[in-house]
């Protein structure tokens, strides 16, 4: 093993054979744990997320796991990892990259190095750097020992060893003694930060309450491992960041999938109906039907169906009978829907279809990010069939994303479609926490007496008789006495709702379910620019709402002027989004696509955006973004200096991204007062 | 919404929470003021007008009964009868039901359905909602062709059938409707005529008084692409050799004079034989016994049924135990949890457990 060379160029954690513990001050820290997929990454993660929130300060994480549910232990394809971004200021992204990486065995070192820039820190744990091993993924000597990582800080330690050292006392076996080398590695990393303990403490008692042994030897482990960062002659330096300043409240963590799952469930309770959920497990959006099972106490039903078909249909039963139908799915599942949302069109019910989007085609790359399915849920169902869209644009966003769809479902009776994705659904961040009692009452508005009158006089229903604000429909349920009807997928008429093939019909149907959609009530879109002389707008949508603000704001640290909104409607756009887009020499539009809604926009305004189009199944970088977004800048403002260019200036930044200007209290794109990070107010 | 009333008085199982009507119905305030545009002749007609003679004698409240279908020609049903209906999308019926019956208690479910739609694009939803045992009522009219899209054959047409899509003759096997109702373990299997109006009848009542799924087969004759398909049920010369009835509690004999009966032959089998060269006579006859929890029996009944061209089958109740109901239990988990938990706090569920407050 070689020693540490003093002398290394270390980036954050630089390291001092001092006797005294120093405390160093960083204002954020990028750092990915990573390992087997057997080795409990995601749990490590999870943990430290969790300190790091009670701590206070802001955060962002980004789990990434492979598809495989175990993959051959010790193989690249076996690797999981958690990377967790926090700070004290607020932050956008999970970070580019890892200011510190943890190694569980050498698969996890070569998959991740990539990634790790020079002089960060790694934290190794030696025990499976063997001969064997290393061969098995393709390393011909111990890159510990060959000084190939030395532009690195690295930190190799036996932390296996040491880990079975520790719980020594309660008798396991070897294998399932090194089982807690996690929460081992999770105390070591949790002195080097100063994270507060006691709630992994109680986790771990919680969870292993049934099996004292094990629960005995994690405790011992993660106390071990702290330990040895107090004790240790390694770790001469810890950090401290300090906790952020945030909007006064109370706050949580939130993950996407379990905030949509919670939304829905306020967007019913605040329409005082039942909640029903059909669903076909699919990564990324299985969390959702797992979250939404647990909460039967809160009148939500759970059918997981034979298929997607199946979930759907059971959901827009549910709607037809009155309750809120719910299904979630990722883009295979739509696919198969695309036949029941053209029937909940026609029947002009209520139904949130929400695709948590994963990478395609086909079943393309289930566990990775990417949101290519904005024009599938558009256009792809036959016929025009029109329906409104949302996306949620930071993973506490969907819970906001989630109460305003079942408002549009319920109040214009129609299906809405919700869009996620993989980044969204499992990242997590913290998110002032709402009062229920805040959020909008819906009303669903059920007919429950004769609407209208007939030829010979007498009281009638009509159930394709319309609201003339909303153009919703007359909605009676089934139980509701005199008002029986049948509704269907075949062209109804105006009014009747009875089977019609007349031509003027047709054309008026059609035209007024587009109407319908293209009314509903949608906000103004916001436009962040500081001084209101920006010559380019950023424009985005959906999860890449936190790198694109995050290289907006390398960009203006560096001096740019550049303008930033982000659409969380879909379909219809918000009304002044037309004259915004015209109000900009240059509309830049980044998408983990190929540019879907560019071509909207192309579409709809005739305004010659420029696509910034990246499909790699990972969420667009910071720095990417600020390159880009500089480039476009310097471009259109016609500045000319060889000396340094404005986007490269910007990439190359390492800490731009504190929200340190905001001028003129313009505020950004935020349009709900339920988003943390109320970046405009501060 | 309405609520159940629970001073109601009690119906029979599968109408459990079902409102009661407060007065005595007739045929005519079911019939609804759409046109009926089947087919002359159309075995459709026979069932709809059966089931609208049947709808008031259920007792239930008119506004409680919804009707659910998919597409094709049997799918227009629903807008024939002044119930709440939906027509849905080719095969989905049983899945739209499904959240419909689990959503309200409240309702008498019945799906319509034909060969096509429930056997072929409807397949999964079919024998998912069986095995589930949901509590609706599905009605399969089985004409043994494709009517709507004008005369392919369908899942339960006879092998070499000669149509549109098939010049050469048909090579795919068919389905036995009440065969793969079996395998999927539906609790309620029968099969019934169109024109037998009476034993329709009585099959639906026995269908509407089932808790859980009640899959009934209708023969139905499509007289424009696949006329007497079931003919052989129908002549009076052919009718009595042809239908083989189920009668709970009594020996399966029939034929003219009674000279035919059903026997246990073999491992799980049973055939039909000369009831005069049994060793026993009629005291070797199988007693039918739709009760018979392991569904082999109904199943070695099924197969009783003609594979090719129809001559004789089965018509009756081939199967009816009980077993708890899907959406029972899905709304007994509610209740549990709503009794457990209690109803629900929802600022405390998204507040959660670990918060931290700045100020
Ligand atoms: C998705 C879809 N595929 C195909 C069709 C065309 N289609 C309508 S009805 C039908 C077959 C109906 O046959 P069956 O269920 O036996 O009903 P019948 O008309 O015989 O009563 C087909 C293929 C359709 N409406 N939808
Ligand atoms: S095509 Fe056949 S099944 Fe369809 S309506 Fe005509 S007769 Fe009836
Ligand atoms: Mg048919």
């Amino acid at each position: 093993m070689p020693t540490r060379r003093p002398d290394d160029p270390s980036f954050d954690l630089e390291m001092k054979r001092t006797v005294t513990i120093e405390v160093k001050q960083l204002d954020r820290v990028v750092i990915r744990f990573a390992g087997d997929s057997g080795d409990g990454m995601q749990l490590t993660g999870d943990r430290f997320t969790a300190e790091t929130a009670s701590f206070g300060n802001d955060l962002s994480t980004l789990p990434n796991f492979p598809a495989e549910i175990r993959a051959p232990a010790g193989t690249l394809p076996g690797v999981s990892s958690f990377q967790l971004h926090f700070a004290d200021h607020d932050i956008l992204t999970p970070g580019d990259a890892p200011d510190v990486l943890i190694a569980m065995n050498p698969a996890a070192l070569k998959a991740n190095l990539k990634d790790v820039p020079r002089g960060a820190t790694l934290i190794v744990d030696t025990a499976d750097f063997t001969a064997r091993n290393l061969k098995r993924i393709g390393y011909d000597e111990n890159p510990l020992e060959t000084g190939e990582l030395d532009a690195y800080h690295l930190i190799p330690l036996n932390l296996t060893g040491m880990t079975v050292e520790s719980v020594k006392e309660f008798g396991l076996t070897r294998k399932d003694a090194s089982r807690a080398k996690n929460m081992y590695a999770l105390g070591l990393v949790s002195w080097l930060f100063q994270r507060p303990v006691e709630s992994t403490i109680t986790f771990l008692e919680t969870k292993f309450a049934g099996k004292p042994d094990i629960r005995d030897a994690n405790i011992a482990a993660f106390r071990a491992g702290y330990n040895f960062g107090e004790t240790a002659e390694e770790f001469s330096v810890r950090y401290e960041v300090k906790p952020a300043s945030m909007a006064a409240g109370t706050y949580r963590n939130i993950s996407g999938n379990l905030a949509l799952a919670y939304g829905l469930v306020a967007g019913a309770q605040r329409a005082g109906l039942p909640l029903v959920l059909g669903a076909y497990p699919i990564t990324p959006a299985s969390d959702v039907l797992h979250e939404l099972s647990k909460l039967k106490r809160f009148n939500v039903t759970t059918v997981q169906a034979e298929d997607e078909i199946a979930g759907i249909g059971a959901a827009l039963g549910a709607s037809f009978g009155g309750a809120l139908g719910v299904t979630t799915s990722s883009g295979p599942g739509i696919s198969l829907k695309s036949e029941t949302i053209g029937l909940g069109v026609m029947l002009e019910l209520p139904l949130v279809i929400c695709d948590i989007q994963r990478a395609g085609p086909s079943t393309g790359m289930p566990t990775k990010t990417e949101q290519a399915d904005l024009l599938q849920v558009m256009f792809g169902r036959n016929g025009e069939a029109p329906l409104p869209v949302l996306a949620a644009q930071s993973p506490a966003d969907c819970f906001a994303i989630a109460v305003e769809a079942a408002r549009i479902a319920i109040t214009y009776r129609t299906p809405v479609i919700v869009l996620s994705d993989g980044y969204l659904a499992n990242g997590s961040e913290p998110w002032q926490i709402p009062v229920v009692a805040d959020l909008p009452a819906i009303d669903p508005n059920f007919t429950l007496e004769p609407n209208a009158t007939n030829d010979k006089g007498e009281p009638t229903y009509l159930p394709y008789l319309r609201d003339p604000e909303t153009l919703a429909r007359a909605w009676a349920v089934p139980g509701t006495a005199g008002l029986d009807h049948r509704i269907g997928g075949l062209e109804k008429e105006d009014k009747t709702g009875n089977i019609s093939y007349d031509p003027a019909n047709h054309d008026l149907m059609i035209r007024t379910r587009q109407a319908k959609v293209d009314g509903v009530d949608v906000p103004p879109i916001e436009v962040d620019d500081p001084d209101g002389t920006a010559k380019v707008l950023v424009l985005g949508w959906g999860s890449t709402y936190g790198p694109i603000g995050a290289g907006v704001r390398r960009v203006r640290t560096v001096g740019g002027k550049i303008a930033h909104a982000h659409l969380r409607h879909l379909n219809p756009f918000p009304e002044n989004l037309g004259d915004v887009l015209r109000s900009y020499d240059k509309v830049l539009v980044p998408e983990m696509n190929l540019g879907q809604l560019a071509m909207l926009l192309r579409a709809k305004y005739l305004v010659d955006v420029v696509s910034y189009a990246q499909v790699r199944g990972m969420p667009l970088g910071a720095a990417e973004l600020a390159e880009v977004i500089g480039n476009l800048v310097e471009e259109t403002e016609g500045i000319d200096d060889d000396a340094r260019h404005m986007g490269e200036a910007a990439a190359s930044l390492t800490h731009g991204e504190a929200l340190h200007t905001q001028p003129n209290g313009r505020t950004n794109g935020h349009t709900n007062g339920q988003l943390h990070h109320p970046e405009g107010a501060r | 919404m309405s609520t159940v009333d629970l001073g109601l008085p009690s119906l029979p199982g599968g109408l459990r929470g079902v409102p009661a009507a407060t007065e005595p119905q007739n045929r005519k305030e079911y019939v609804s003021d759409q046109e009926v545009r089947w087919c002359p002749g159309c075995g459709d007609y026979a069932v709809l007008a059966a089931f609208q003679g049947f709808l008031p004698e259920l007792g239930i409240k008119r506004e409680n009964v919804a009707m659910v279908s998919g597409i094709g020609c049997s799918s227009r049903f629903p807008y024939y009868l002044s119930t709440y209906g939906m027509h849905s999308i080719h095969g989905r019926a049983p899945a739209i039901a499904t959240g419909l019956a689990v959503a309200r208690p409240d309702l008498s479910v019945w799906v319509v359905t034909g060969d096509g739609d429930a056997l072929s694009i409807g397949g999964n939803h079919l024998i998912h909602t069986l095995r589930r045992n949901v509590n609706l009522k599905i009605l399969l009219f089985n004409n043994r062709i494709y009517g709507l899209t004008k005369g392919q054959y369908s899942p339960t047409s006879e092998p070499g059938k000669v149509t549109k899509s098939t010049p050469m003759g048909s090579v795919d096997n068919p389905f036995n409707p009440v065969s793969l109702a079996l395998g999927a373990e539906a609790t309620f299997v029968a099969r019934t005529v169109d024109s037998d109006r009476k034993h329709l009848t009585s099959v639906l009542r026995a269908a509407a008084e089932h808790r859980g799924t009640a899959f009934v087969e209708i023969y139905q004759n499509c007289p424009i692409f696949n006329d007497n398909a079931f003919e052989a049920f129908k002549d009076p010369e052919t009718r009595d050799d042809a239908i083989i009835p189920l009668v709970h509690g009594e020996p399966i004999r029939f034929g003219t004079d009674g000279h035919l009966g059903v026997v246990r032959d073999g491992f799980a089998s049973l055939a039909v034989r000369e009831v005069a060269e049994l060793p026993g006579g009629e005291a070797d006859l199988v007693v039918h016994d739709a009760h018979t929890e392991d569904p082999a029996y109904a199943f070695a009944l099924s197969r009783l049924t003609d594979a090719g061209v129809l001559h004789r089958a089965p018509i009756g109740v081939f199967r009816s135990v009980e077993r708890p109901a899907y959406d029972d239990l899905v709304r007994q988990q509610i209740t549990t949890a709503q009794e457990t938990q209690g109803t629900g706090d929802l600022q405390a569920l998204v507040t959660g457990a670990d918060t931290w407050t700045i100020n």
